[in-house]
């Protein structure tokens, strides 16, 4: 006969001297877990609740003397923002110590854009006051120091007619404006090195685009977007909408996109190869879209409204990831995301740049691996249950402000007329007669060649 | 005590099975046949019928995450785990049902052997147990109100009381730290120190008392029949059903689902969730009152026994009989290990088989004489291989090589286990308390879509529909209905009106009339 039964020492179960850590034994046999799911699942819930709970976004605000109209981040240092002022100062700010490092005086208008040049050594702003001035940037130290004084422009471009945007060229010291028409420059010169005009008496953005440099587009006041090439030194195509558009973002991993805010309250993201249908349609915004900046990864853009608020979405997602708001915060002239990711900056009519998370409830500081774990473990779990309605039901949620919450409402009430209308005209009318146009057209007036 | 006895008609329905080729194919995939089949969820997706690219590629993702996770812990299982289970085994002629516990005590290891004793406690008996979910503690009450609280391998009184009224069931709520008390009127509930923390009044004259732990639910059935479910974590009261069916002494969890079985006095076995009033599920099991009932660790075979002296092995998933034993007294106690050895026992006799749940048995694995009668309650120690018997004389431990588990998991339930652990597991399972409404039958059912049937759906549309041309047609006649006002002021319709108001031809013959009936009347 041969007994075999349990007979476990505490030495070598637990531990065998009181400074050693305790063991821990796992055994994954599925029936000593029982009710998985259902634990699964509550701690789904729970990962949404805390997620909400722990949803602060605010980090800080800077303030300034007049309402900030645009800004621009330093391509070099993560720590650098440049944000242009409607008094005509442009402050260099040193984001982790939330310190102003330098005030760049000269403008005697507002300024309208400004653009960080690829070295990171100075910046172009161009105002209302019909100059571009090119400023030094110093180089923002981590570590606290002096905070130099005001200091005035390297270099002066005149021009006939007041600018409205300006953006640097990715690799040569040319920079492009928009005004009258639009201008490029070169670091050397004086005047301008070629322009182009397209039938519009104003443009109002202009950008690079960030894989072929020498492409350019922008967008103006007839409605349309356009696309120059440098090297041709002629319009490539034309792209004519129903409203205004007020600011351009190439996706910088899809260098063929570009997004558009539009003056009609949605932003469009565009195949330059192929304008005549819109890839994605980003609605979520009650009032005009003002600017919009993408993230380095391309996956996700940031986009400050018109209605106070400001929104994040994802690439190809027609309604926004998140939205930001606080009671003081007034009509969002200029939206940037951060070098890394991993915060978005909003610049607006009251007088502050305001620093966000990308991630609302994301943990600030360095993470130990445990609570990598843990909260990548929260993310799957919220992930996994995320069609179920009260898990979904939390993680949707985002409080309005009450005026932006019913302006939501009311527009809602008129997009649904407008389509109900159309479809009764169409059941009303001969076959055929009455077409309907897919939403991602619908905006579209004309596309020039 | 127990024999065979002769086969219900219903063949035994053995789900586990597959086809000889089935198996083949899936053993080559680590399947069923591998070791990674214990491990595995549910079925495997069928991803090539699905048409949408983008839903394949994920669930392909997803299928290819559980296969590697089943495997790995497959292997977690095959090389990592520290101990082997229990076994006894013997040689030629010798059979395991012959060895007596003095035997099996001498062969086994020093430590292990140490695990059976006799506790005796003549005067307040009979015993109910419990013991904790790490098996460390073990809690006895005595009929004539005496609980013990020991520490039980160690041979360490932790709390004593004499409660100095009936005492009918003890049940330990989710850790050491507390435990319940059904006494003669109220039930009670005791710290660890043997002190009355809480009276709770709504459960009159308890007989029974369980705890689910995943869910903090204590339950309690007494001699109304009326199956009380309270929250421990807040102090709610839950439910209370009503079972009508008298008085009610049989109650254990399903432990894979959570479903309250019951076992009734006309020979049903009812089964309850607190979502719903009426049982889930109502099984006719035997001929006569049942005594007692257990459940598997898997939740899938339910044993019962009633006075008629049959023990009957029941199919939960299909609900169906899957075997029976007889027994010449009727069996009092019952209880199934960790890894699925039953142990009954009436009297002075308790009885363990082997393997006697998926299939029919024909002698025990076990047999042993107890010190005294009145057999009371039967409890396997969870991941030790110790059966412990409550009795009239007191409390007896007996070893049962095999019946534990014998890999704990830290985190479910550690025997070692420090205060500061105990605390914070006690966060995180309040943390993970799962609501009462989550206890269902079938609880691989939560986060799931229900697809509703076909006909259910277009049933609802037609109904839908017709009461919409109901509704219409309501409607229609209603403004048909309606007391036509218009037009009724038009020039023809006045003349029309004026023309039927002349009376000038009539009025004469009506006069004559008048005055040839009523002579005394003066007509003008």
């Amino acid at each position: 006969m041969r007994v075999i039964a349990i007979n476990r020492s505490e030495e070598k179960f637990a531990r065998e001297r009181r400074q050693d850590l305790q063991k821990v034994h796992k055994n994954l046999d599925p029936s000593l877990h029982p009710y998985e799911k259902a634990v699964e699942y509550t701690r789904a819930l729970n990962a949404a609740k805390l997620d909400r709970v722990f949803a602060k976004p605010f980090v800080a605000a800077f303030t300034h003397d007049d309402g900030i109209t645009c800004l621009a981040r330093n391509l070099h240092h993560l720590n650098g923002l440049v944000s242009g002022c409607a008094d005509g100062n442009i402050h260099l700010w040193d984001v982790p110590a939330r310190r102003c490092l330098r005030k760049l005086v000269g403008h005697t208008g507002p300024v309208k854009g400004l653009a960080v040049t690829p070295d990171g050594d100075a910046v172009v702003s161009c105002s209302t006051d019909c100059s571009v001035r090119l400023f030094r940037l110093p180089f923002a130290p981590f570590a606290p120091g002096p905070v130099q004084d005001a200091a005035g422009a390297v270099l002066e471009f005149q021009g006939r007619h007041a600018f409205r945007g300006v953006d640097h060229h990715w690799t040569a010291s040319k920079f492009a404006t928009a005004g009258a028409q639009v201008d490029v420059w070169d670091h050397e010169r004086s005047e301008p090195v070629s322009s182009f005009a397209w039938g519009a008496d104003t443009v109002t953005a202009v950008r690079f685009n960030p894989a072929d440099s020498e492409l350019l587009a922008s967008a103006a006041s007839d409605r349309a977007v356009a696309l120059y090439d440098l090297r041709n030194a002629a319009p490539v195509r034309k792209l004519v909408m129903q409203t205004r558009t007020n600011a351009i973002a190439w996706n910088p991993m899809e260098p063929m996109n570009l997004t558009l805010a539009s003056e009609d309250c949605n932003l469009y993201t565009y195949d330059m190869r192929r304008l005549q249908s819109a890839l994605c349609v980003h609605k979520d915004f009650t009032s005009a879209v003002m600017d919009v900046d993408y993230s380095p990864t391309g996956r996700e853009f940031v986009a400050g409204s018109y209605d106070r608020s400001l929104r994040i979405f994802g690439h190809t997602g027609g309604r926004s990831r998140e939205v930001y708001h606080t009671a003081r915060m007034q009509r969002v002239f200029a939206a940037r995301f951060s070098g890394d990711g991993a915060y978005v900056f909003s610049g607006s009519d009251d007088m502050n740049v305001r620093v966000w998370k990308a991630q609302a409830s994301a943990q600030q500081g360095t993470l130990l691996p445990r609570e990598k774990h843990k909260q990548a473990y929260q993310a799957a779990l919220v992930e996994r249950f995320r069609h179920l309605p009260e898990v979904r039901r939390i993680e949707r949620h985002r409080h309005l402000p009450a005026a932006l919450y019913k302006a939501t409402k009311v527009r809602r009430a008129a997009v649904d007329a407008d389509t109900r209308k159309l479809k009764r005209r169409k059941a009303h009318s001969a076959p055929g007669s009455v077409e309907i146009k897919p939403e991602r057209q619908k905006r579209i007036v004309a596309e020039l060649e | 005590m127990v024999e065979e006895a002769e086969r219900p008609a219903e063949p035994p329905h053995d789900a586990g099975q597959a086809g000889p080729s089935g198996r083949k194919r899936e053993r080559e995939k680590g399947g069923p046949g591998g070791r990674a089949a214990k491990f595995r969820r549910g079925q495997a997706v069928a991803t090539h019928a699905i048409p949408d690219k983008k839903l394949k590629a994920k669930m392909r993702y997803s299928e290819r995450l559980a296969s590697e996770a089943a495997h790995m812990a497959a292997k977690t299982d095959e090389w990592l785990l520290p101990s082997e289970p229990g076994a006894l085994e013997v040689e030629g002629m010798e059979r395991t049902w012959q060895i007596q516990q003095a035997a099996l005590v001498r062969e086994a290891e020093e430590g292990a052997g140490r695990k059976a004793f006799d506790l005796a406690l003549p005067a307040l008996g009979p015993y109910a147990l419990d013991f904790t979910r790490n098996g460390r503690f073990l809690l006895l009450g005595g009929r004539r109100g005496h609980i013990a609280l020991l520490d039980w391998q160690r041979a360490k009184l932790l709390c004593e009381v004499q409660v100095r009224e009936t005492l009918r069931d003890v049940q330990f709520l989710h850790n050491d730290q507390f435990f319940a008390a059904a006494q003669k009127k109220y039930m009670y509930i005791y710290d660890k120190r043997g002190i009355e923390v809480h009276c709770l009044k709504e459960h009159i004259a308890a007989r029974r008392l369980d705890f689910l732990p995943y869910h903090f639910l204590l339950t309690s059935i007494g001699e109304a029949g009326v199956l009380w479910y309270q929250d421990t974590s807040t102090g709610r009261i839950v439910a209370q059903h009503r079972t009508r069916l008298g008085a009610c002494d049989v109650m254990r969890h399903n432990p894979w689902n959570a479903v309250q079985c019951l076992g009734h006095v006309n020979g049903t076995v009812t089964m309850w969730t607190p979502n719903i009033t009426t049982p889930v599920v109502k099984l006719l099991c035997h001929k006569g009152p049942v005594r007692a009932l257990a459940v598997d660790l898997s939740g899938r075979h339910l044993v019962t026994a009633g006075a008629d002296g049959q023990v009957r092995v029941w199919d939960v998933r299909m609900y169906k009989p899957r075997h029976a034993y007889f027994s010449h007294a009727p069996v009092e106690a019952l209880d199934i290990s960790q890894r699925g050895l039953l142990a009954l026992g009436h009297g002075h006799t308790v009885q363990v088989w082997q393997d006697a749940l998926a299939e029919k048995q024909q002698s025990p694995y076990m047999r042993q004489t107890l010190a005294s009668s009145g057999l009371r309650g039967l409890r396997f120690c969870p991941y030790e291989d110790v059966l412990g018997a409550g009795h009239a004389g007191g409390l007896s431990t007996l070893l049962v090589p095999g019946a534990g588990e014998p890999n704990y998991d830290s985190r479910v339930a550690d025997p070692f286990q420090t205060a500061k652990a105990r605390r914070e597991q006690e966060v995180h399972a309040l943390l993970d308390k799962l609501q009462p409404d989550m206890i269902v039958l079938d609880p691989d059912s939560i986060g799931q879509v229900r697809k509703e049937p076909a006909e259910a759906r277009a049933a609802a549309a037609a109904e839908a529909q017709a009461a919409n041309a109901a509704r219409r047609a309501a409607a229609a006649d209603k403004a048909d209905a309606k007391k036509r006002m218009k037009g009724k002021n038009k020039p023809s319709r006045r003349a029309a009106r004026k023309k039927a108001n002349i009376i000038e031809e009539t009025k004469g013959p009506m006069r004559a009339r008048v005055a040839r009936a009523l002579p005394h009347l003066q007509i003008t």
